[in-house]
């Protein structure tokens, strides 16, 4: 990483000081890096997209399920088999049957679900902001709560503030999602009445407010309908919670090794000679070299909450992405569970790689190198 | 000798600083991996944990105290916890004690199943991409990093729904998706143990690959992953109880946790405990799995951060 | 010459598994506007005892003192506040490795004039310009561009330089430089130190020089300590170690290879255990 001092031929000592050495990009270099960083990035989704529809594609051919019956129904004849079967490319080899697949894919085509008898990607479409929204919030708080959390743990190392989110790290580890959902739909709506129940609305009051973003908390505020708004939050705000949980003790955790990490390192005595108080040297040290892993951690974090809502949206009964894979797996609807595993896989993948596209643009030490 | 004169030359045998035998340099590294281990008090909470699963796992006929899991009794379905039935009973009357005993036999059944998989494949292709190298190493990888980048649960999911439901096709659905991490490890460590002298010693004496690959570099890559195994183990359990939740998994009238707790979702409000209590027991075993993974990482590798 | 530093029975003890460590024993010495090299190996308490200078014990080591006051001013049991106020601004530490004890996300500028920030109130301007100076004063050629470079490109020499800027900025009164030129090469060493005496004599500081190399401590300084075991075993003038009197510091002077005088086997250190009690 250093830059060793060059030696001429004839063995005299270039004096140090000058700049030849320095390895400094200009702005034009530097911009072309981040270009190629991005076009790596890129061909990594691609591939990885591919290798997910790959496997979608095996999952669909191989169910045991004969796909032409789930077309046609079992009392079709003959001919009309026949016919759908041609029509669905099912005589063609698997490779081409695979790209074929691949290119529906790539038109948007997922093919129609049974349960609602519509586009597989329209139902995505339409279910996906209320995942969003619980994903969302769910993450800002983990990040407001965990992050503070985590670098106070990691600067009280060994005492109470550290055993405490390790505790709280555990115990995130080892809780199953969906039943703690239902614990507190028992504790805080059906016996403390705190929050709302399930789903994002009471009955009654869905159509009210118009879906602009799909956002229930923003379209309510947006067109003054305020007791929707407060009616959407109670029901939003136990899903949400318990998802932030999960975030927070999982981001809290990480925060907390980064942390401890970057204490130990001579930079942050060296604060400490130059006259910082020891908060001081955490927050303005230790904190800014913490911040470029944690966008990882953050991005890992926001993408595990989406598999997380698989779960928790079916307790909840929340009309997202999640419920809709678990509603069309319980009708065996492959057509909706394979989109909808794409679909989820494919926001997944996007913003891991994203995360880590993110940490290797951001941190000074890779920038010029 | 008398018995503590017996214990206290078998202890030097083991701490013995000069071994001199294979044996007690295995054996003494074992036992003071196992007197590190202990004294961490989180690792030993683990074990016991666990030891006390297996425990229940292999007595559960003893332990369910004579009642059934599966015998339905209507007149008294969804009773409270009171002397006879000491969890309750479900919806169709069944003792929620002795299923959740009996639970514990598909858990123990899930954990084992799925490390047989996951740790031989993730071994595989871990070490052939190591030692190999080259291209090899390069498509491997690729295909491990591809798979690695997939949403666990959701892809579980996906499999599950198409193979159908049955503990087998879970444990399958698991594993598809779990396997990536070892793999990882197996090649990280492959390719550092590949380059060193005895490596070369032994090809030179005419070891075919796989002997090599199997007597000297597997065993040396089986902690890490023994451990990264326990680690993940909390995680391999919950996303089989999520399955169990669905209806994937295991099927009725079969004793699985995450199945109980879906049933009783229907009864939350009034009946909490049809639902609350075998997810307790599923809290509890994730947790010792993950004190233990814990504990054991501290042991063999004491310079991660826990 | 009037007393920079006194220090009388350091005594430092960390609690350990085994019992305690006493890694500082009863050590006692004057420092003026001088060099004083402190020689030891590893282990010998030097470091230790800089640290103690500055306050910078971990919280678990127990110091204690007859007397450790800076120009008058007793630091024992010094309240945290007003160690920040000494620390960066009479007193400050340059550090063995530039890889890791400058930090890897700031630009130099920032971390040069951070002691200014902390201790005066200067304007950004007036705190750019003195930092550029530093850096010209430790003989970088080209500050302005050095100003806005991170530390992972500079080169180890630089690295340290920036170092010294760094510590010397707030034109504190003494200087501990702990093992400045080990984590150097041979070559650049003597620049370092070059750069380091001259600042040091221009700006009358006192300087306490913690090495494990006595040949570097001899030449640079003009008192020498030598430590073993946590304690002071020798003390006399650079130009007068060839007469000392300790069995550890000869053999140390023994067992330094000399060019002149090729040996058929390298002198080594034959312990003694009394030198320990």
């Amino acid at each position: 990483m250093a830059v060793a001092v060059p030696t001429p031929p004839d063995g005299s000592k270039l004096e140090e000081g000058q700049a030849t050495q320095f390895s400094t990009l200009s702005p034009g270099q530097r911009a072309a890096g981040t270009f190629k960083r991005f076009g790596l990035f890129l061909a990594t989704l691609v591939i990885t997209f591919v290798g997910l529809t790959a496997i979608t594609f095996f999952i669909g051919r191989f169910i045991p399920v004969d796909p032409v019956l789930a077309v046609v129904g079992d009392h079709a004849n003959h001919d009309v088999y026949e016919k759908t079967r041609l029509a669905m490319g099912l005589d063609r080899s698997i490779p081409v049957q695979y790209l074929l697949y691949l290119k529906k894919v790539l038109s948007g085509d997922l093919g129609e679900s049974v349960m609602t008898s519509k586009p597989v990607l329209s139902d995505l479409l339409a279910f996906f902001p209320a995942t969003f929204e619980l994903a969302t919030l769910a993450t800002i708080i983990g990040v407001l709560v965990g992050v503070p959390v985590g670098v106070w743990a990691g600067a009280s190392k060994g005492r109470w503030p550290d055993h405490l989110v390790r505790v709280i790290g555990l115990f995130g580890y080892s809780t199953p999602v969906f039943w703690m959902g239902l614990v507190a739909l028992f504790i805080f709506y059906g016996k403390l009445g705190w929050v709302g129940g399930t789903g994002r609305l009471d009955v009654g009051y869905d159509d009210i407010v118009s879906p602009v973003t799909g956002v229930l908390l923003i379209d309510s505020a947006m067109q003054g309908q305020w007791e929707i708004f407060r009616n959407a939050l109670s029901h939003l705000i136990l899903p949400g919670l318990i998802l932030a949980y999960f975030s927070l003790a999982y981001i809290a955790r990480m925060t907390r090794s980064f942390m401890i990490e970057q204490l130990s390192q001579e930079y942050v005595t060296a604060a400490l000679v130059k006259g910082r108080s020891f908060w001081g040297a955490v927050w303005h040290h230790a904190f800014p070299n913490i911040m470029v892993p944690l966008i990882t951690v953050i991005g890992l974090s926001y993408a595990s909450l989406l598999e997380g809502a698989v779960l928790t949206e079916t307790v909840f009964a929340w009309p997202g992405l999640g419920r809709y894979i678990t509603q069309s797996l319980f009708n065996a609807d492959m057509n909706a569970v394979l989109g909808g595993t794409l679909v989820v896989g494919a926001v997944f993948i996007g913003i891991n790689a994203f995360s880590d596209f993110l940490y290797k643009v951001v941190d000074p030490r890779l920038r010029n190198s | 000798m008398s018995a503590t004169a017996q214990s206290e030359s078998l202890r030097q045998w083991l701490e013995s600083d000069a071994p001199q035998s294979r044996r007690q340099a295995v054996y003494g590294n074992v036992w003071r991996g196992f007197l590190a281990f202990v004294k961490n008090p989180a690792a030993l909470a683990g074990l016991i944990i666990i030891g006390f699963l297996i425990f229940v796992a292999a007595a559960a006929p003893l332990l369910s105290f004579g009642h059934s899991p599966y015998e339905q009794d209507l007149t008294h379905r969804l009773a409270a916890p009171n002397v006879t039935h000491w969890f309750g009973t479900d919806e169709l009357g069944r003792d929620i004690f002795s299923r959740v005993v009996y639970g514990a036999r598909v858990t123990l059944t899930i954990v084992f199943l799925v490390s047989v998989v996951v740790a031989p494949i993730g071994l595989a292709v871990g070490t052939l991409a190591g030692f190999l190298g080259g291209a090899v190493d390069v498509v491997l990888m690729r295909i491990t990093d591809i798979f690695l980048a997939f949403p666990r649960l959701v892809l579980a999911l996906a499999f599950a729904a198409a193979l159908g439901p049955g503990i087998e096709n879970a444990v399958i659905a698991i594993s598809l998706t779990a396997w990536p991490p070892y793999a990882r490890i197996a090649r990280a460590e492959t390719a550092t143990i590949a380059k060193s002298d005895f490596i070369s010693a032994v090809t030179l004496q005419g070891a075919s690959t796989a002997r090599i690959l199997l007597k000297h570099i597997v065993p040396l890559c089986l902690s890490s992953v023994i451990v990264r195994l326990t680690l993940d183990m909390a995680g391999i359990i919950l996303t089989a109880a999520g399955l169990g939740f669905l209806g994937l998994g295991a099927q009725p009238p079969t004793a699985e946790w995450g199945a109980m707790v879906s049933a009783g979702r229907e009864v939350i409000l009034d009946q909490w405990w049809v639902a609350t209590v075998p997810g307790i027991a599923i809290f509890i075993v994730s947790l010792g799995f993950n004190l233990l993974g814990d504990g054991l990482r501290d042991v063999f590798d004491p310079k991660s951060s826990s | 010459m009037s007393a920079l530093l006194e220090v009388e029975k350091l005594n430092v003890t960390f609690p350990g598994r085994g019992g305690e460590t006493r890694a500082v024993r009863d050590v006692s010495f004057t420092l003026g506007r001088e060099r004083l090299g402190i020689v030891g190996e590893s282990g010998s308490g030097k470091s230790t005892t800089g640290r103690a200078i500055l306050g910078l014990l971990s919280g678990s080591a127990r110091v204690s003192a007859q007397k450790l006051s800076l120009a008058g001013q007793d630091l024992r049991d010094l309240p945290e506040p007003e160690w920040r106020k000494l620390r960066g601004k009479r007193i400050t530490m340059v550090m063995q490795d530039p890889k890791y004890s400058l930090n890897p996300v700031k630009n130099v500028g920032w971390q040069v004039e951070e002691p200014l920030r902390l201790h005066l109130r200067t304007s950004r301007a007036d705190a750019r310009k003195r930092a550029l100076a530093m850096l010209e004063a430790v003989q970088i050629r080209d500050p302005e561009l050095v100003y806005q470079l991170y530390p992972h490109q500079l080169s180890g020499g630089m690295g340290q330089r920036v170092m010294i800027a760094m510590m010397l900025i707030a034109e504190p009164d003494l200087l501990i430089a702990d093992e400045p030129t080990s984590a150097l090469d041979v070559t650049v060493q003597n620049e370092v130190l070059r750069i380091l005496d001259k600042l040091v004599q221009d700006r009358g500081m006192g300087l306490i020089f913690i090495s494990h190399n006595l040949t570097i401590v001899s030449s640079f300084c003009d008192r020498v300590l030598v430590m073993y075991g946590g304690k002071v075993v020798e003390e006399c003038g650079a130009s007068e170690l060839s007469k000392a009197t300790h069995p550890y510091t000869r053999a140390l002077i023994a067992s330094v290879p000399l060019l002149t005088e090729p040996r058929a086997q390298l002198a080594t250190v034959t312990r003694d255990p009394a030198w320990l009690t």
